[in-house]
């Protein structure tokens, strides 16, 4: 172990700088979160009180303490249009994720079950459209979906209907759009656990009596679960506070969490109540991102 | 090999094409788009540029994409010098005081919802009566992007072989020396890949980016978006293939002078 | 650390005193009578108690041994068994818990890698991807800061003494693993360490290429006179290379000997079965006659042993015999007057029989039950006079092959 130490002095010391960037810019600004969803709005600059002016001294700061209130998220509580949002958002996560998973896994398959020499090709091919713009793919699915756009007028002249369907601004639209954005987060870590595996399994448990079918479900599915569940928590946790593809591709019928809190916040300008939506909202993820964390960290710690 | 390629069942490929052609085909339908002399958007009337030159006339498009592609080079630089430190500390800092903290606080943003770091952010910087505008931004940016980097690189120093900076201290370096003259030259093609990364994700930000900026700040996502809100504009297909194309050739440079740093040609792959 | 290691002009630094074994050997054997090093001539590499541990596992456990300036030294011992963590202590990358490592009098054990006046030949390597052969073997010259021209003679003559003309600007993945293994040792050698460290340097080529490359490196180490330590879990290349060899287990020395000592005159009975093939006899120490002693195992035989310059103190004993040293005939040997009565005879039936090649093992199931191995050389490709399963035959022994070992 002493070779490794020799080496952590230095390491420690280079991680000094990223550890205070992360503590000042990423941890501390959850602090403000949960102190603003517990002030009042106010019409004001910054629009809330009470405002913490650490030059008036300790005592302003206890006073402020006084004026922290719970009125927030009791609105959040009895107001049905939060409680909605916040479930539409699980839903939507859970159904994207159930989608993504479906598609991904097969396609995550075949490439694991390319030749070698094509499987980096396959790999580039996936991982290229995520390089590109998600805004912008966004916008392409926009080109497709409207009234006279290219799906509508392909599934006219095959005659599969008979007038334009209306896609844009509905469930289908964001989910085609969730969809196509989170796939290469569900396709990566899948390939990756499929590809590490080893070809002999399947064919000792073929040599062993099992079909192909039944060989997969018995040993490819339980041995990729490390996989699925990347897969799954890469995708599931940040669709559940996704805020730009149902505001462009989905009706303004319901919100998501993410919506409610922009709209909070930019529109309302409610920033105690945008907060406090917020800490609902990683409340809410709390679970799933403990159990990333701890899954991250395995895969990266593990390699050394 | 062969018995590989048998081992591909019609079924394999066909999920493949279909979940690339779902992939590629609203891009590559873009791009063509970008093209069309017709305002309409969806009735062709030949090739033209048009669109193009509409937007090298547009001052407000033009000053945000200025702004976009400062913040991206900026963020995207800062954020590789930090998240490649912040990998050296993970990867060779073995355990310490505030470690899981530490590496918490680099996973969590790669999946934390965006509206929560925006939120946050801006919080932070209202609080510090910081001037929003092009440097909120860059730090919003240079936060969230250097967590890419940071598992990039980390990834690659994970899968170092460790004796080949025992080989460097066995022949006379210290271990700054040897990270230096060693480990340093190996992990170059990940932390170019890293640096792209953060320069395509700064590029592509609308949330964090609203959030963050000031008035009169606006960058080119934020603009898209307020455009594509209402509705398609051929222009937006024009901006949207330039930015594209812009990205395409960020990453054929950058993995061509990683090619060339690193005669490996094993270069990382980005994600 | 240009400091070159003392000279020597004949290397063959044999077994001395074992300062590290907690006994004197037991058995002196003729042909590899020690030959002493001149007195007062401190060792070169002193290790004095050194332990590690890693947690709750005791790597290396207040381990001691000397070696001289010129040894080949092998240290050998199953894996697990601490040999590479000491190697690395050797090396500087880990740091003894306790003990002194003394290297020309210094001790060098808070000392950290790159200060040592040792160097290391990585198991794996350790080639440096991104440079070339030359960059590789000039890079540790370059930290000592030699100037440049010596830098260029000195590659060139480790270049010609690997003989790697025309690869110079190789990189290493355009090498074979062959070429890379004297990249390393090239690497390795071009500082002159006083001692050089070999981490299993033979294990990743295979076998014909293995024993070659030992030849190679016994030749190399006579000529250059420098000090070679070597960790591998294999004991013909431990033999073949070393002139003396250190057994480690569970974090202690067994046994430091010559190969010869360690094959013909183990210290214990771990030693004994870890080194080679041996046929094992418990029993008590019976009756002493002349310089004969009778051993009584378990099922009423008898063996009689060559008396131990060890006298052995407990009863329970161990009779070990090498299966080579161990005869098969049909009636048993011819009589020679004065010695048959101190032959060992056990009659059997032979059970099994396993030819080699060169050799055939035979295994002798006695009347008793326990069963024997013999093993003989087929001397005559013609010669089809061996023993069929079933037949029944007598496996004899002289005294003087056994050697009793405390149980």
């Amino acid at each position: 172990m002493s070779a490794r130490r020799i080496f952590a002095g230095p390491a420690r010391l280079a991680a000094i700088a990223p550890y205070a960037w992360m503590v000042l810019f990423f941890l501390v600004p959850f602090g403000f979160v949960l102190k603003i969803s517990l002030s009042q709005t106010a019409i004001a600059q910054p629009p809330y009180v009470p405002v913490f002016d650490v030059t008036e001294g300790w005592a302003s700061i206890k006073a402020a303490f006084g004026q922290l209130s719970l009125d927030n998220f009791r609105l959040l509580v009895s107001d049905d249009l939060y409680i909605s949002s916040y479930l539409r958002s699980v839903l939507v996560a859970v159904i994207s994720t159930a989608i993504l998973l479906l598609i991904g896994y097969p396609v995550a398959y075949g490439m694991a079950r390319l030749p070698k020499r094509w499987q980096p090709i396959a790999m580039m091919l996936v991982i290229v459209p995520f390089w590109t713009s998600f805004l912008i793919r966004i916008y392409a699915w926009i080109n497709i979906l409207q009234h006279d756009g290219l799906l509508n007028k392909v599934l006219l002249a095959l005659h599969i209907v008979s007038k334009p369907v209306v896609w844009l601004s509905t469930d289908t639209a964001m989910y085609i759009g969730i969809v196509y954005s989170y796939l290469p987060f569900m396709i990566l870590p899948l390939y990756a656990t499929l590809a590490k595996m080893d070809g002999s399994l399947l064919e000792a448990a073929g040599d062993l009596g099992a079909s192909p079918a039944r060989a997969f479900w018995l040993v490819t599915f339980p041995l990729s679960l490390p996989g699925v569940a990347a897969g799954v928590l890469l995708c599931f946790i940040p669709i559940v506070g996704e805020f730009v593809i149902p505001d462009l591709l989905a009706g303004s019928g319901s919100m998501m969490i993410g919506q409610t809190l922009w709209l909070e916040f930019f529109t309302n300008k409610d920033w105690p109540v945008a907060s406090a939506a917020a800490v609902a909202l990683l409340l809410l993820l709390i679970p799933p991102l403990l159990l990333y964390d701890r899954l991250q960290r395995r895969t990266l710690a593990g390699g050394g | 090999m062969g018995r590989r390629v048998n081992q591909m069942s019609r079924f394999n490929i066909t999920a493949l094409a279909l979940g690339l052609a779902f992939l590629y085909l609203p891009i590559v339908i873009l791009i063509l788009y970008s093209f069309n002399a017709s305002r309409l958007v969806t009735v062709w009337g030949g090739w033209s540029l048009r669109w193009y030159h509409e937007f090298f006339n547009d001052r407000a498009m033009l000053d945000a994409a200025w702004m976009s592609l400062r913040v991206a080079a900026v963020s995207a630089t800062v954020a590789t010098l930090l998240g490649t430190l912040a990998a050296i500390g993970l990867a060779r800092g073995e355990r310490f005081k505030g470690r899981s903290l530490f590496s918490s606080m680099l996973y969590a943003p790669l999946v934390m919802p965006e509206v929560i770091s925006g939120l946050s952010l801006l919080l932070l910087f209202v609080a510090l009566n910081a001037e929003r505008g092009f440097w909120t931004v860059t730090i919003a940016h240079t936060t969230l992007t250097m967590c890419f980097v940071t598992v990039v690189v980390q990834s690659r120093l994970a899968s170092l072989d460790r004796s080949l900076e025992e080989a460097a201290m066995d022949l006379g370096c210290d271990p700054v020396k040897a990270f230096l003259s060693v480990t340093l030259p190996l992990i170059v093609p990940a932390i170019v890949a890293g640096w792209m990364l953060a320069f395509t994700l700064s590029l592509d930000d609308v949330v964090i980016a609203s959030f963050t900026t000031g008035p009169g700040s606006a960058t080119l996502p934020i603009r898209i978006y307020s455009e594509v809100r209402l509705g398609v504009k051929p222009e937006i297909n024009a901006i949207c293939t330039m930015v594209i194309a812009l990205i395409a050739v960020v990453i054929v440079i950058a993995s061509f002078a990683s090619k060339l740093s690193s005669s490996q040609g094993k270069s990382a792959a980005p994600l | 650390m240009t400091e070159e290691s003392p000279d020597i002009e004949t290397p063959k630094a044999d077994v001395a005193a074992e300062p590290a074994t907690p006994e004197p050997p037991a058995e002196a054997i003729a042909a590899s009578a020690p030959q002493v090093e001149p007195a007062g001539e401190p060792p070169l590499l002193r290790i004095e108690g050194v332990g590690k541990s890693f947690g709750n596992f005791r790597a290396v456990d207040r381990l001691s041994l000397d070696i001289r300036a010129g040894e080949f030294f092998a240290l050998l011992g199953p894996s697990g068994c601490g040999k590479t963590t000491l190697l690395r202590m050797l090396a500087g990358f880990e740091t003894p818990d306790e003990g002194r490592i003394l290297l020309g009098g210094n001790d060098i054990a808070q000392v950290p890698p790159h200060l040592r006046p040792v160097n290391m030949m990585f198991q794996n390597y350790a080639l440096f991807p991104h440079l070339s052969v030359r960059d590789n073997i000039a890079f540790g010259l370059k930290r000592a800061g030699m100037a440049r021209a010596e830098i260029a003679t000195r590659v060139a003559e480790m270049v010609s003494l690997v003989r790697l003309e025309g690869m110079e600007k190789r990189k290493p993945d355009q090498l074979s693993g062959g070429q890379k293994q004297r990249v390393a040792l090239a690497r390795s050698l071009a500082r002159r360490p006083q001692v050089l460290l070999l981490d299993e340097p033979l294990a990743a080529l295979d076998k014909k290429l293995r024993e070659s490359t030992q030849h190679e490196l016994m030749e190399l180490q006579r000529r250059l006179g420098m000090t070679f330590i070597i960790v591998t879990h294999d004991q013909e290349e431990a033999m073949t290379v070393a002139n003396r060899i250190g057994v480690m287990n569970a974090g202690r020395l067994e046994q430091v000997a010559t190969p010869r000592d360690l094959y013909e005159a183990p210290h214990s009975r771990w030693i004994a079965e870890f080194i080679g093939d041996v046929n094992l006899f418990e029993g008590d120490a019976g009756w002493r006659q002349g310089n004969r002693l009778t051993v009584a195992i378990k099922d009423g035989d008898t063996i009689t042993v060559g008396e131990p310059r060890q006298p052995v103190t407990k009863t329970a004993v161990c009779v070990a015999i090498r299966p080579e040293k161990v005869k098969l005939s049909r009636r048993g040997p011819v009589s020679d007057a004065a010695n048959t009565h101190a032959i060992n005879r056990l009659e059997g039936v032979v059970s099994d029989v396993g030819y080699l090649g060169g050799l055939t093992v035979y295994k002798v199931k006695l009347d008793s039950g326990i069963v024997v191995r013999s093993s003989m050389a087929n001397t005559a490709r013609l010669n089809m006079d061996g023993y069929l399963v079933g037949q029944r035959v007598v496996a004899w022994f002289t005294p003087d092959d056994c050697m009793v070992l405390e149980q």
